[in-house]
């Protein structure tokens, strides 16, 4: 997948989650979760979203890479390679 | 119903508080508990005496109250005697803005180290703390400082900007707003706490304060109507330290962590008072759920006892199931730990087996609401774990279960309720008052208070069966309260927002059903005539409600309804939704709008 894809794909996870989010105003390494005011459950919801969208499988351990735009789009492009 | 019962024949390396269960029940009374306490100089009851000050004073200066790990995971330490001079300084600098005895602060700041401070200091200066959860949108939040009638907030300049700046104007009884962090010059009408805490002296005399003051305001919430403020007083602390004791066994020289938020009231009784005033080292994590991080937390800081909640202990269970790999948990050195215990909502059999496989250790459940102040029911350390069941009322504690009338609640004819002897039949849970953290009122609303009660007992609001044995077994609410992820969410307050949409006839709320959270806020909205039921619209809700009322309260999910059932009194019927949710005999209709 590429990049661009999978930083849309990110945002649009992202969205359906937090449906007031302002994902344009998030910058590629803004710690998503604190800006959102993500909790816990907001998160597992945003991991199974973007597991189902992108077909990769994510682990628990792997959330630590799941943090900003930018590193949540690098998983997702090093995982559909 | 027959569950694997986890029994207790290994010696435990630590002998428990409460060896045995009959003899501690048949022992105990609270007014030898009150002897366990040091007192004030003129023999008040002050919980941050017994909190901080005395400790330092018992010669544990320099032992670490709190250990802090930042969202950064910068880990730093507070020692009590350092504890016991920010406590100072921050009531110090309350009586210089003229804040006194009863006044109402409140605090809306993450896990965060000025958080103990503010908590602390305001109960030394014999002010009445009310904690707020960050996660509260604005509109929670204003009702919740106007009910208390806040003179004070602590909180940050971001939580400030987000919650609270809209609203001051409505809220004229807000003098002083302290922002922690930098942040203060350009928010007009707040002061800086780090710079009032600097100029404030480091020494400080508790004034006298009575067993009965009020310390703590908790909002709750209820099935119609706003928040209930449960009103607890100083003397609350007798029943944190010896509930703490024997419930979770805390012993001095334990490393202690609660999950909960001191925002809510597990993590105020027992994330901040109970295991200071057992003169524990407590871990403070500031940052969320993650796996990883948290066994990290738990091997790191050799964690020893730790008080957490069945949605946090379900994530654990999806990150790494009973059937292995154990990679993960095994990473770290969880060895330190021997005592996991649990609050919030039922915990399902299969988490208490779990913990049993994969940590070593199973978890005991226990049970108590905002209103207790304290645990009421509990598996306990020397006692067999039924996994599923919330255990056995506290040395103390006199429970029971009441017959249910035709509304589910309790029957009470001409002022008498009846107790069920029978085992294993449900009924409503009830608590004979009288311990000390019970809630001694609803702030400003005495009415609701009286109809907690009837015939000498306090009702919970919780449906339990109770088997032969005594042991006690959640069945669910009594009324239309939703438990999720351990937090009590009173669907009115939902609704209410909800209706706030222009797009919005009416709304009912209910809690589905969820493997993780228990349940979930699920809403049920009629739309205005002409207003189109789209996907565009639905997510406009869900971001609307989410804006108000914040992450902790808004629905996740929304479903469009054109025929909500009614009573004829005009009143969406939750239990009826639910029952349609669920798949459920919706049972007797004969309320309901359009039956005959």
């Amino acid at each position: 997948m590429k990049r661009t894809e999978a930083l849309d794909m990110v945002r649009e996870a992202i969205s359906q989650v937090i449906p007031d989010a302002d994902v344009a105003a998030l910058g590629p390494d803004d710690a998503f979760r604190d800006v959102l005011e993500m909790d816990s459950l907001d998160f597992l919801s945003f991991v199974e979203v973007l597991s189902e969208r992108s077909g990769v499988r994510i682990e628990d351990d792997d959330t630590p890479r799941l943090t900003t735009l930018s590193d949540s789009a690098d998983f997702v492009v090093a995982h559909t390679q | 119903m027959h569950r694997e019962t986890i029994s207790k024949d290994t010696a435990p390396g630590v002998t428990p508080n409460l060896a045995d269960y009959d003899r501690a029940r048949a022992e105990f009374t609270w007014s030898q508990a009150r002897t366990a306490l040091a007192r004030l100089p003129d023999g008040g009851l002050n919980i941050a005496h017994e909190a901080v000050d005395r400790h330092a004073a018992a010669g544990l200066s320099d032992k670490v109250a709190l250990t802090c790990v930042s969202r950064g995971d910068a880990v730093s330490t507070v020692t009590y005697g350092e504890l016991t001079r920010r406590t100072a300084r921050f009531a110090n600098l309350l009586r210089s803005l003229g804040v006194g005895h009863g006044d109402r602060v409140f605090t809306l700041l993450g896990r965060c180290p000025e958080l103990y401070t503010a908590v602390l200091g305001t109960l030394k200066n014999t002010s009445v703390l009310c904690p707020l959860f960050s996660a509260f949108g604005p509109d929670p939040v204003e009702q919740r400082l106007r009910l208390g009638d806040a003179r004070v907030l602590v909180t940050t300049a971001a939580l400030y900007r987000r919650k609270v700046a809209d609203r001051r104007a409505s809220l004229p009884g807000l003098e002083h707003v302290l922002i922690v962090g930098p942040g203060t010059e350009e928010l007009v009408g707040t002061l800086s706490f780090d710079g009032l805490m600097s100029a404030a002296p480091d020494t400080f005399t508790i004034p006298p304060t009575s067993p009965e003051d009020m310390a703590l305001l908790h909002f709750t919430s209820g099935t119609t109507g706003a928040p209930k403020g449960a009103v607890h007083v100083h003397e609350a602390v007798v029943a944190h330290y010896a509930t703490a004791a024997s419930a979770l066994d805390l012993h001095p020289e334990d490393v202690y962590w609660c999950t909960a938020d001191p925002g809510w009231v597990t993590g105020m009784s027992y994330g901040i008072i109970a295991p200071l005033v057992h003169g524990l080292t407590v871990v403070v994590d500031e940052g969320d759920y993650d796996a990883r991080r948290w066994y990290r937390i738990l091997g790191e800081q050799r964690v020893s006892v730790w008080y957490t909640a069945p949605t946090a202990l379900r994530m654990l269970m999806r990150a790494t199931p009973r059937e292995g790999p154990y990679d993960l948990p095994r990473s770290y050195d969880l060895s330190a730990l021997r005592f996991i215990a649990s609050v919030g909502e039922p915990l399902n059999p299969e988490a208490v087996v779990w913990g049993r496989d994969v940590l070593g250790l199973p978890v005991h459940d226990n049970w108590w609401q905002t209103e207790t102040g304290c645990i009421m029911i509990a598996n306990f350390a020397a006692c067999e774990i039924r996994p599923g069941s919330m255990g056995r009322p506290l040395p103390g504690v006199e429970a029971t279960v009441l017959k249910q009338g035709e509304d589910g609640r309790a029957m009470v004819t001409d002022g008498r309720v009846t107790e069920v002897d029978s085992p294993d039949v449900e009924g409503e849970l009830a608590l004979r008052p009288g311990w000390p953290s019970m809630f001694r009122g609803y702030l400003h609303d005495n009415e609701r208070y009286e109809a907690s009660f009837a015939d000498g007992w306090y009702l919970t609001g919780d449906l339990v069966r109770r088997d032969a044995d005594g042991w006690y077994w959640f069945v669910g609410r009594a009324d239309d309260v939703i438990k999720s992820a351990g937090h009590l969410i009173g669907p009115f307050e939902v609704e209410s927002a909800l209706m706030e949409h222009a797009a919005v006839a009416e709304a009912g709320v209910i809690g589905r059903p969820d493997p993780v959270a228990g349940n979930i806020v699920k809403a049920f909205v009629s739309l205005r005539p002409g207003i189109e039921a789209t996907p565009d619209l639905q997510r406009d809700l869900l971001a609307f409600a989410r804006r108000r009322l914040g992450p902790a309260v808004a629905p996740r999910e929304i479903a469009f309804d054109q025929d909500l059932p009614k009573t004829r009194s005009g009143k969406v019927m939750r239990r009826l939704l639910r029952a349609r949710e669920l798949g459920l005999p919706t049972g007797d209709l004969s309320t309901l709008e359009g039956s005959s």
